[in-house]
């Protein structure tokens, strides 16, 4: 069957990036952290709750709740309503849905919001209970969870290209560099590549500074038409292009790209930009191994040439390629499903030129990339996005 | 290369004993495939009825031409180890109390890839043979070994984590007047069993064979009368802390099925001995058992019943006998969520009329206790839940699934 021609996203933008500050263990539910998420947005925007006519959410924590309990929750009148399940992958998703929707007028106004709580024993019940495959053919087998998991992908990934932990490690201490200037960072102290080398093994070869630290958190963004971010009076980001893929190259014996590789094309062409145009890149950092491997899949670099192309670029905020530019979740702490959002939160402040210490200064074009739901044996949901800020 | 285990020391007594735990148990239904496969030791994958490809972990649709059709079957071992990883901190206390802890990616020759245990003699890139286990939690696993036999393979940590190798383990085998009580004592010192307690009921009587059992080195003569309440607490009292393997002998045979027996005392006598003589052992040797699930090398790991095929589909000639049997199959479903909690293995092996005085009329093929000894050496090994042992037990299995009608009229002649 032909592929169709996509419609652009003319005139769609995001304002409004919103992050509640992480804290590494929280007695409060998923639904507070949403909920200050959604004042912080509506605060932000200077809009009534009222105003809010389309909700999106992704959140691991819930308990028996969706999207539809927490507009009763909440006091949202809405109607245009999802809820996304996709990990990693759930901002990119989360913007695409709502893109369209204030695109077709389904919306005028859509909240998409991703927030988590961490109890001390959140982390163990959502490996336990993280998928059917899991429970069934993975959970059981060392039950070391998403650590084990992508520790498979890294050794072979790195074995079948050469990259050593050096390498690896090159992305994770530039990226705690980073979060040295960001005040709400969980990490507060700096990372040497010795330190990075030295740390103890988790399962081989993910170490301890391969590992992101759950925790809770949220963040939000809005999503609407440019007439509509005008007449409110909001800096907002154009949305130039998105991409989204899920079990991509099912044959691969072993996970050695994310389905990004499969529609990288149509992600520059759609936006009209190349690679080496972005001012800032924000990846899914879930592992720094994942990170190398967007590199070569988002176009940044050829397959195998991850190891070559960190060691070739300086990866924080004054160097030549600005990536993950709050410390990323390697360095500020994965809020569950806010650990999605994260890149992207921070690349549109980033854009719009409210991020403060982190800011990169001119940044106008930015690309942000999620990645989630390791099922079986690897990841299965990928996504990209491109915006660019009112200055380009 | 595996260096092999050293026979455990004697316990301290005043240390605690560790409690066992169990590996994390939920699995979906379909996934309980494997739990059958792994059972009788069988290797068995999803396989598409319609294209012919095999899938895993289970589904309920084919991946390649979506097709309800998805029967297990037996599928071929062969794969390749395509990268592994040690778990070092897991996250429940089963792997944590164990960790380091080996996994892998095996590509097998038949398509799916499949995340294993693995033995440590398995190297990435290299061939493996693959099996389904039951871990502690006595659910099935995926574990991979060397494509060869490599030295000191059954001493593998992880390995005896799957299995019930009566290696430097004590044994306890219930009924030592019986000829396969004879055999299994001898078969189990032979395994490297450390020592083997084997009961004798009333043992101021003598009989045949008693002679090669008190001269064996590692094998102590202990009374009991399995169906006397009081002398199996009263043994369990005395050995009961150092059983890690317990082989129900109990055998009580006689011919004969409703209508032309009188009255109930034989079977009162059927049920007296092998039913309620189970429940007694059960509740002598089962709590001690269960608690003793992860002490150390000689930890407790099994409980075998030696059971008549004829308990699954009652044999009218031995109608009374078989019923008590079934009795016995029942209860031992029972024993073995019981004593799931302990990671302690229940092991039914089921045979065909024994070569015994009692089958004396009943023609051939039977069973030489001998074999059923080394079955229940080959089980505990490869730690299994249920065995056929001899032809007629493996036929009547086969004729039971095929069809339980025929198999009730054809056995009333
Ligand atoms: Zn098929």
């Amino acid at each position: 069957m032909k592929k169709s021609q996509r419609t652009p996203y003319d005139g769609i933008v995001i304002a409004a990036p919103v992050t509640i500050p992480y804290v590494r263990y929280s007695i409060e539910s998923a639904q507070w952290w949403i909920g200050r998420a959604l004042g912080a947005l509506v605060a932000q925007a200077g809009i009534k709750a009222s105003d809010i006519d389309g909700l999106c959410v992704s959140s691991f924590t819930m308990g028996s709740d969706s999207g539809i309990g927490l507009t009763q929750h909440f006091g949202l009148c809405v109607r245009w309503l999802d809820t996304i399940p996709l990990g990693g992958a759930s901002a990119i998703a989360g913007l695409r849905k709502a893109a369209r929707a204030v695109q077709a007028r389904d919306a005028d106004i859509v909240a998409c919001v991703a927030g988590d709580t961490n109890h001390v024993d959140s982390f163990r019940l959502t490996l336990e209970n993280f998928s059917r495959f899991n429970q069934d053919a993975v959970y059981p087998y060392g039950a070391g969870g998403a650590n084990a998991s992508f520790a498979l992908i890294a050794r072979n990934y790195m074995r079948t290209f050469g990259v050593t932990r050096e390498d690896v490690g090159r992305i994770a201490v530039a990226q705690r560099a980073n979060a040295l200037r960001n005040p709400h960072a969980l990490m507060k102290a700096p990372l040497t590549l010795e330190q990075y080398l030295a740390a103890r093994p988790i399962s081989d070869p993910i170490h301890l500074f391969d590992c992101v630290m759950p925790c809770a958190g949220a963040e939000a963004f809005l999503v609407m038409r440019e007439e509509t971010a005008a007449s409110l009076g909001l800096p907002a980001a154009r949305l130039l292009s998105t991409i989204e893929r899920h079990n991509a190259f099912a044959d691969d014996p072993m996970q050695v790209r994310g389905g990004w590789a499969m529609d990288i094309g149509e992600l520059y062409a759609m936006a009209g930009v190349k690679p080496d145009d972005l001012d800032i890149v924000q990846t899914y950092d879930d592992y720094p191994v994942i990170t190398m491997m967007q590199f070569e899949d988002l176009g940044f670099c050829k397959k195998g040439e991850g190891a070559e192309f960190v060691r070739a670029h300086d990866l924080t905020i004054d160097g030549d390629f600005p990536h993950n530019t709050s410390g990323g979740q390697l360095s500020v702490g994965q809020a569950g499903a806010a650990g999605a959002y994260l890149g992207l939160v921070e690349g549109l402040r980033q854009v719009l030129g409210t991020a403060g210490p982190t800011q990169v200064s001119n940044a106008s074009l930015g690309l942000a990339s999620g990645f989630g739901m390791i099922n079986y044996d690897r990841g299965l949901a990928s996504g990209a996005a491109i915006f660019a800020g009112p200055s380009r | 290369m595996i260096d092999p285990i050293k026979p455990p020391r004697r316990k301290n007594p005043l240390l605690r004993t560790r409690l066992p735990a169990s590996p994390p148990r939920p699995r979906s239904r379909t996934s309980h495939g494997f739990t059958r496969a792994a059972a009788e030791g069988r290797f068995m994958l999803q396989r598409c009825e319609a294209c012919g490809a095999f899938a895993y972990p289970a589904r309920e649709a084919c991946p390649s031409c979506l097709s309800p059709a998805l029967a297990f079957a037996d599928a071929p071992r062969q794969g390749t180890l395509l990268a592994e990883t040690t778990a070092r901190v897991p996250s429940d206390v089963y792997f944590r109390e164990r960790a380091p802890w080996r996994i892998g990616l095996v590509k097998m020759v038949c398509g799916p890839t499949i995340v294993a245990h693995l033995h440590a003699d398995c190297a990435e890139g290299a061939p493996v043979r693959m099996s389904f286990q039951l871990d502690k939690g006595g659910q099935a696993v995926a574990f991979a070994r060397p494509e060869g036999d490599t030295p000191n393979m059954a001493d593998d940590r992880q390995w005896r984590e799957m299995t019930a190798d009566p290696k430097f383990r004590r044994v306890f085998v219930t009924n030592g007047r019986s000829l396969i009580g004879q055999e299994a004592v001898v078969a189990l010192k032979a395994a490297g069993a450390k020592t083997v307690f084997v009961g004798v009921a009333e043992p101021w009587r003598p009989f045949a064979g008693e002679d090669l059992l008190r001269r064996q080195e590692g094998v102590e003569v202990v009374t009991l009368d399995a169906a006397d309440e009081k002398s199996a607490a009263d043994l369990a009292a005395d050995i009961g802390g150092k059983v890690d393997i317990l082989v129900n002998t109990t055998e009580y045979v006689r011919a004969g099925g409703l209508l032309d027996r009188k009255g109930t005392s034989i079977a009162r006598d059927e049920i007296d001995q092998a039913y309620l003589g189970f429940i007694n052992l059960a509740q002598a040797f089962g709590p001690a058992m269960r608690m003793r699930g992860a002490d150390g090398v000689n930890n407790s790991v099994a409980w075998v019943n030696i059971l008549s095929v004829y308990a699954l589909a009652n044999w009218p000639a031995f109608g009374a006998y078989s019923a008590s049997q079934a009795a016995c199959l029942s209860l031992s479903h029972c024993l073995r969520a019981e004593l799931r909690p302990g990671g302690i293995k229940v092991m039914n092996l089921f045979t065909g009329p024994v070569d015994i005085e009692w089958f004396q009329t009943v023609p051939p093929p039977k069973v030489a206790p001998r074999a059923i000894a080394q079955a229940i050496v080959s089980g505990l090994r490869g730690g299994l839940e249920e065995m056929y042992v001899g032809d007629v037990a493996e036929e009547i299995r086969q004729r039971l699934a095929a069809n339980p009608k025929a198999l009730e009229r054809e056995l009333d002649k």
